[in-house]
C-alpha cells in the first residue's frame, strides 16, 4: 500500500526510515515517528473499530490519549498481547502487528451492528430496565451474551513473560506535561536550583509545539526553539526528562505515580530492559502543565469514520504529514476550526466549507479564511453526515431564530469539528483540589489547592503561546522557591498568579476564548438522529435528555444512568458536553449540575506495572525453618501456615512401593509417637523474650495466669485475653530467672501478641521496666515426643540431668547439646513424655540430625502438623483459632483453671466479670463420638438437638476439630456446644446435606484422661 | 500515601505505620471499681468525630513506638503528631482545616 494521503514533505516523521506493519492482517507502510493512527490515516484508513453498544463503525476522533474510538490490540506473540491500546499512542515499529477489536466476523461487516438497528430498544438505563427478569437470567444468559458482544478487547491467556519494575524516587519539582508551559516551568525550576523531573505521556516532548508550523518563539520557529530548549534541559544535571511517561495518579502528600513505557515502541527490545517502569515519585512541588483537550461538537452522525477533532486533524497533517482527507467540511464554534482549515488548505486539502455555529464571525483567523477564498458560513450547523464506512457528505443548515433551516448536502471525506478547549484538570482533581467554574471561559479551572501543586498554562485556562510560556515560567519559578521550604504549610491556599521574570516573545495564531458545550440544534426527528456525546460508551444526547426526563438531576446520577464518562477514557471528550446538555434540559447553570470526580488512572494502566516484581516466587514472602530442607529431603508434604511452610506429613513408600496417602502416613506417625518416639519441627512457634526487673509484674498483667510464684526453671501454660475477655493467644512460658521469661505464642499469632504487649507496655504501663524482643527466628525448636524421648536425648545432654525427679514435666534447663547452647523444655503437646529442644537457628539442622540419629534405635519417626493436630485433639488440647473464634472465654474452652482468680487485675479480667461471660448456655468445649466409629465429622458442621424441628432449626454449636484416631480405633471430634458440659452423655444430631449423623457428647479428653503418660 | 511525622524518627511514608485507634482513652486504674456500663463505655464507645481526631499510631516498621496524632478525618491529613503521654495539643492553625505537615 502506498501512503496516498502523505504530504510530499514536512512533519516530524523520518522519511528516510520506512516502517512496515500489519493491521488486521494487511501490510501497510509508514515512517519512523508515526503513530499507528497517523500511519493508517496516511494510508487512507479511517475505519478502525466498532462501537461498544451499537457496533457502529468508528474511526479516529483525536490524535492523543483522549482517543475514545481507536482501541486496538497489539501482539508480539501469544503472551505479549495487549488489548485496548489507543492507536493514537501506539508508535509503529518494523513488524508491528495490530488488530481491531469488538467486531465479528470482520471490521467492514460486523454482525453486532444489528444492535444499531435495534437501538430504539436500547435506551439509557437499558441495563437496569431490561435484565431484571427472570431472576438468575442475568448471570446465566444476559451477562455472558452482553460481554461477548460488547467485550473491549481480549486479554492474553498465557503469563506475561516481560518484566515490570517499580522504583521510588524523589525530586524538588515535578512538571507534568512537556508542552510550552511545562518546558518553561522546567527551565525556570531548574534555573532556580531545583531537582526537576519533566514527564510527558508522548513519545516526543513538546506537546502542542510538535504541531506548530508557523509560530515563532524568541525569534525562532517553534520547532527550533523546542529543539534548543530540550537540549538545554538535557544538559542540566538537575533535570530528568521522561518521555512516554504518564503521570496517572496523584496520591496524598505529592506522591505521583508515573508509568514509563520503556520498550513498547521498540521492534527488538533488549532483554535487559523492563517493559514498563512504575515510578513512585515523591515531589516537594508539582507543576501541572497538562494542557487542554479539544471538545467535539454533538451533532447527528458525528461518529462516522472521517469525523474528527479539528486540532487533531491539524496535528495529523503538521506533525505526521498525514492528510486526514482530501475534501473537508469544518464545523466549529471557535477560531480553532479556522486555524485547522487554513493549515489543511496549505497542506493541499480542499476546504469545502466552514460551518460556524456563531452568528458573528470576526477576528484574524476568520478574516484569513475569507481572504483564502474559503466558503465561510456563520449561523450554520451540521445536521448529519452520510457514507457507509466513511463520511462521504455532510448536511449543512442555517439556524435562524433558533429554527434549523433546510439542509444542503456537501460532499467531503473528512469533517473537522471544534467546540473549543477544556482545561485538563484531571490530575488537579485527583489531588482533591477544588475546581471553580469560570463564567468567562465557560470552563472548570483549578481553584483552591489541597496539595503542594500549581497548574500552569492551558491546564488552568491560560491561552495564547506567549502567555502560556510566561505562565509556565512563573509557576516553575514559584514551585522551585516553594520547594526550598518543605515544612511550610501550603494546603488550602490558592496560589497567587505569579508574574514571569522572563519574557518569551512569541508569535502565534490567537484562537480567542469562544466555545460551545452541549448539543447543537439539528431539527431532525429525534428518534432517528444519533448525536454522540460519549463515543466510547455509545451515549447520545438523546440518552442524556431521557435521563433528565426520568428524574436524574445531578450529573453523578446522569452519569451512572447513561454511563456517560464512565468508559476507560474517563469522559475526556464527553464530560463537558454532557454537562451542557443536562444544564439546558433542566434550565440550570452548569455549576449547579456539578462535575463528576476524576479518579486515577488518568489513562488505562497495565496490571503488570502494579504487580511489578511481585509475581511467582516473589508474590508473597515465604518463611522456612532451619529444618525445612531436611524435611524436603525426607519427602515431606508441606502446608502453608501463615507465611511459613510447615511439614504436613512424611509419606513413606508402603507395600508394592506405593506412597502412603496422608491418612496412612498420619496413622503411622501417631502410632509411632504413642508407642515409641517421634520428632517434630516446632520452630515456627512465635517466641518473645520478656526481660527486665518488672518482667514478672508485666506477665501478671498480660496473662490470666499468676506468674509471681513461678520459680525460675519452671514452665507454665499461659493464656492471653483481649481486654474484652476473649481468648487471644496461648503458649508455654519458661521462667529462666527472676527477670527473664521465654514466651512462646501460636505460629500465626506472634506479631499480634508482640504488638499487644508493646501497646500495653508503652501506653498503659510505661512505668514498668521491661524489654520485649521477638526471638521467633533466633530459635529452632525440636520437639521429641513419646515414651522413649528421654532415652533418645540422654546421650546428647551429658550436662543436664533428665531424670524424672531432677527434671519434672513443665521445667526448663539451660545447658548445651553438641556444644550448642540450648534451652531444654520438658513439655508435651501430645500427651506423651516430651521435650522441646531450643537451639540457635543456625545449629537447628545439625542438632535435629543428631537427635534423629540417636533415635534411630527406637525407630524415631518424623511427624508433621497433621499428626500434631490429631495427637493434641486426642488429649483435648485446644488450638487458638480452631477451638476459639474470638468469642470464647477461658472457661468456654475448659481453661478456667489457668485464670488467676486471686489476681486483682489482668487484661480482660473485668470483662470476664460480666454476667453474660459466665452464662450457663455459653458454647462450651466438649468431645463428640459418632455412632459409626469410622465416620469422621466435617469440621464446621452444625449440631442440633432435633433435626426435624421446624425451620429455622435451633443451632446448638458446631464441630471445631475432627479426625480419625488410629490409636483409639475410632473417630474423634471436638465441638463447642451451648451448655455443653451439662450435655455430656446426651445424643445430638449433625445434619448434613445427604443424611443426619447421630453423635454422643463426651468428655473432650479421649486419650489418657488422667495424664499419667506425661510424667512417665 | 501520606507522610507521617514520627516524633522519634521524623517524616516517613504511611506504609511504615499501623493505626491504633482513638488516643487518650486511659485504661482505668481499677477496672473492678467500674460498673458494667462504665466498663462497656471504656471498651467500646469512641467519639468518631468529623474533623479533628486524636488517635494512636505505631511506627511498626521503624522505631516500633506508639505515638499520638491529630488528624482531620475530613481531609485525611495529619495536623500534628506528639509523643505518647503528652497532652493533646492545641490545633496549631485552627483557622485552616488540615493545615500542617
Ligand atoms: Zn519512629
Amino acid at each position: 500500500m502506498t501512503n496516498r494521503f502523505r504530504t510530499p514533505s514536512g512533519g516530524r516523521i523520518d522519511r528516510a526510515a520506512p516502517v512496515s506493519f500489519r493491521f488486521d492482517g494487511q501490510t501497510f507502510s509508514g515512517f519512523k515517528g508515526d503513530t499507528l493512527a497517523s500511519a493508517l490515516i496516511a494510508n487512507g484508513v479511517h475505519l478502525v473499530g466498532r462501537s461498544f453498544k451499537y457496533h457502529r463503525p468508528r474511526g479516529f476522533l483525536s490524535a492523543g490519549s483522549d482517543e475514545p474510538n481507536a482501541l486496538v490490540n497489539v501482539a508480539r506473540d501469544a503472551a505479549r498481547s495487549a488489548p485496548n491500546l489507543r492507536a493514537t499512542q501506539v508508535e509503529i515499529y518494523q513488524g508491528l502487528k495490530a488488530s481491531s477489536q469488538n467486531r465479528w466476523p470482520s471490521l467492514a461487516f460486523d454482525a453486532g451492528a444489528v444492535n444499531d438497528l435495534a437501538s430504539p430498544f436500547l435506551p439509557s438505563g437499558f441495563y437496569y430496565k431490561t435484565f431484571m427478569w427472570p431472576a438468575g437470567a442475568w448471570k446465566r444468559f444476559y451477562e455472558p451474551k452482553i460481554r461477548a458482544m460488547a467485550g473491549l478487547g481480549v486479554a492474553p491467556t498465557v503469563p506475561d513473560p516481560d518484566r515490570y519494575t517499580q522504583n521510588y524516587a524523589y525530586c524538588d519539582v515535578l512538571v507534568v506535561g512537556a508542552g510550552p508551559a511545562g518546558l518553561a516551568a522546567a527551565l525556570a525550576a531548574s534555573e532556580n536550583g531545583a531537582k526537576v523531573w519533566l514527564a510527558d505521556e508522548q513519545a516526543e516532548l513538546g506537546g502542542s509545539l510538535l504541531s506548530e508550523t508557523s509560530a515563532t518563539i524568541e525569534g525562532m520557529p517553534a520547532a527550533e526553539w523546542l529543539k534548543a530548549t530540550l537540549a538545554t534541559l538535557a544538559a542540566r544535571d538537575n533535570v530528568t526528562l521522561l518521555p512516554r511517561t504518564t503521570a496517572f495518579g496523584y496520591f496524598p502528600h505529592n506522591l505521583i505515580a508515573l508509568a514509563e513505557r520503556v520498550t513498547e515502541h521498540l521492534a527488538a527490545p533488549g532483554a535487559d530492559l523492563p517493559r514498563e517502569r512504575l515510578w513512585k515519585l515523591r515531589a516537594k512541588e508539582v507543576v501541572i502543565a497538562a494542557g487542554a483537550l479539544e471538545r467535539p461538537l454533538v451533532f447527528p452522525d458525528n461518529d462516522r469514520p472521517g469525523v474528527l477533532l479539528a486540532d487533531s486533524g491539524r496535528t495529523y497533517l503538521n506533525r505526521y504529514g498525514a492528510k486526514p482527507g482530501e475534501r473537508a467540511v469544518v464545523f466549529t464554534a471557535c477560531d480553532a476550526g479556522y486555524r485547522a482549515a487554513l493549515d489543511l488548505k496549505a497542506g493541499g486539502v480542499t476546504i469545502a466549507a466552514i460551518a460556524d455555529l456563531r452568528a458573528e464571525v470576526s477576528g484574524e483567523l476568520p478574516a484569513r479564511a475569507l481572504a483564502a477564498g474559503i466558503d465561510v458560513r456563520p449561523s450554520t450547523v451540521v445536521v448529519g453526515t452520510k457514507g457507509r464506512l466513511r463520511v462521504a457528505s455532510a448536511q449543512l443548515a442555517k439556524v435562524k431564530n433558533g429554527q434549523v433551516g433546510p439542509a444542503e448536502t456537501i460532499a467531503c471525506d473528512v469533517v473537522l469539528m471544534s467546540g473549543g478547549f477544556t482545561p485538563s484538570v484531571h490530575l488537579f482533581s485527583q489531588s482533591r483540589g477544588k475546581l471553580t467554574w469560570d463564567v468567562a471561559s465557560g470552563a472548570y479551572l483549578p481553584g483552591t489547592s489541597v496539595e503542594r501543586e500549581r497548574s500552569a498554562g492551558a491546564a488552568r485556562g491560560v491561552y495564547g503561546l506567549q502567555r502560556v510560556l510566561e505562565d509556565g515560567y512563573a509557576q516553575g519559578e514559584a514551585a522551585a522557591l516553594a520547594s526550598r521550604d518543605f515544612a511550610s504549610p501550603a494546603r488550602g491556599t490558592t496560589p497567587a498568579p505569579a508574574a514571569s521574570s522572563r519574557a518569551f516573545p512569541a508569535v502565534a495564531d490567537d484562537l480567542g476564548a469562544d466555545g460551545f458545550i452541549g448539543a447543537t440544534p439539528h431539527g431532525r426527528n429525534p428518534a432517528l438522529a444519533k448525536a454522540f456525546v460519549d463515543w466510547q460508551n455509545d451515549v447520545t444526547s438523546k440518552d442524556i435528555q431521557l435521563a433528565t426526563r426520568e428524574g436524574m438531576r445531578s450529573i453523578e446520577h446522569v452519569k451512572r444512568y447513561t454511563t456517560t464518562g464512565m468508559a476507560t477514557d474517563q469522559g475526556k471528550t464527553s464530560n463537558m458536553n454532557a454537562l451542557g446538555i443536562v444544564s439546558e434540559a433542566l434550565g440550570e447553570s452548569v455549576p449547579k449540575i456539578g462535575l463528576t470526580t476524576f479518579r486515577p488512572p488518568f489513562t488505562p494502566t497495565t496490571f503488570g506495572i502494579f504487580a511489578g516484581e511481585a509475581r511467582g516466587d516473589l508474590f508473597d514472602p515465604v518463611r522456612k525453618t532451619a529444618i525445612h530442607d531436611w524435611a524436603a529431603e525426607h519427602g515431606a508434604a508441606f502446608e502453608d501456615v501463615s507465611l511459613w511452610k510447615r511439614a504436613h506429613y512424611f509419606p513413606r513408600a508402603g507395600e508394592g512401593g506405593r506412597m502412603e496417602d496422608m491418612h496412612a502416613a498420619v496413622a503411622r506417625e501417631c502410632r509411632a509417637v504413642r508407642a515409641s518416639v517421634g520428632i517434630f519441627d516446632a520452630s515456627t512457634l512465635g517466641k518473645i523474650e520478656v526481660v527486665g526487673p518488672d518482667a514478672a509484674e508485666f506477665m501478671n498483667r498480660i496473662y490470666t495466669n499468676a506468674w509471681a510464684k513461678l520459680e525460675p526453671g519452671r514452665l507454665r501454660y499461659g493464656v492471653m485475653l483481649r481486654e474484652d475477655g476473649f481468648v487471644m493467644d496461648d503458649g508455654v512460658v519458661g521462667r529462666l530467672s527472676h527477670d527473664r521469661f521465654h514466651v512462646t505464642t501460636t505460629t500465626g499469632g506472634a506479631p499480634r501478641v508482640l504488638a499487644h504487649m508493646e501497646d500495653y507496655l508503652q501506653t498503659e504501663w510505661p512505668d514498668l521496666d521491661v524489654w520485649l524482643t521477638s526471638t521467633t527466628e533466633q530459635w529452632s525448636v525440636i520437639a521429641v515426643q513419646g515414651p522413649k524421648a528421654r532415652e533418645v536425648l540422654r546421650p546428647l545432654l551429658p550436662d543436664i540431668d533428665l531424670s524424672k525427679d531432677a527434671f519434672p514435666h513443665m521445667s526448663v534447663r539451660e545447658g548445651s547439646i553438641l556444644g550448642v547452647p540450648t534451652r531444654l523444655f520438658s513439655v508435651s503437646f501430645t500427651g506423651e513424655l516430651g521435650f522441646e529442644v531450643n537451639v540457635p537457628a543456625e545449629y537447628g539442622r545439625a542438632v535435629w540430625e543428631a537427635i534423629y540419629a540417636s533415635g534411630e534405635r527406637f525407630g524415631i519417626t518424623p511427624y508433621g502438623t497433621e499428626t500434631m493436630h490429631v495427637l493434641r485433639a486426642e488429649k483435648g488440647y485446644i488450638i487458638v483459632g480452631q477451638e476459639t473464634d474470638g468469642t470464647a472465654t477461658p472457661d468456654d474452652v475448659n481453661l478456667g483453671w489457668a485464670v488467676g482468680k486471686a489476681k486483682k487485675d489482668f487484661v480482660g479480667k473485668r470483662s470476664l466479670a460480666r454476667a453474660a461471660m459466665s452464662a450457663p448456655d455459653r458454647k462450651q468445649l466438649v468431645g463428640l463420638r459418632t455412632a459409626d466409629p469410622k465416620l469422621v465429622l466435617e469440621e464446621g458442621a452444625q449440631i442440633v438437638a432435633d433435626p426435624k424441628a421446624p425451620v429455622p432449626v435451633p443451632m446448638l454449636g458446631f464441630v471445631t476439630s475432627s479426625y480419625a484416631s488410629a490409636v483409639l480405633g475410632h473417630s474423634i471430634a471436638l465441638a463447642v456446644i451451648k451448655g455443653g458440659r451439662a450435655r455430656i452423655g446426651q445424643k445430638l444430631s449433625v445434619p448434613m446435606a445427604d443424611r443426619v449423623i447421630e453423635v454422643e457428647v463426651v468428655e473432650p479428653v479421649f486419650y489418657d484422661p488422667k495424664g499419667e503418660r506425661l510424667n512417665a | 500515601m501520606l507522610i507521617i511525622d514520627c516524633p522519634w524518627c521524623g517524616k516517613r511514608p504511611e506504609i511504615e505505620f499501623r493505626y491504633g485507634g482513638e488516643a487518650h482513652i486511659a485504661r482505668p486504674a481499677d477496672p473492678s471499681a467500674l460498673s458494667d456500663e462504665e466498663w462497656a463505655d471504656f471498651l467500646y464507645n469512641r467519639t468518631n468525630p468529623k474533623g479533628l481526631h486524636a488517635e494512636r499510631w505505631r511506627h511498626i516498621h521503624g522505631c516500633g513506638r506508639y505515638f499520638n496524632a491529630l488528624r482531620d478525618t475530613v481531609s485525611d491529613f495529619f495536623v500534628t503528631t506528639y509523643k505518647a503521654g503528652e497532652a493533646r495539643p492545641e490545633h496549631p492553625r485552627p483557622d485552616v482545616e488540615g493545615s500542617g505537615t
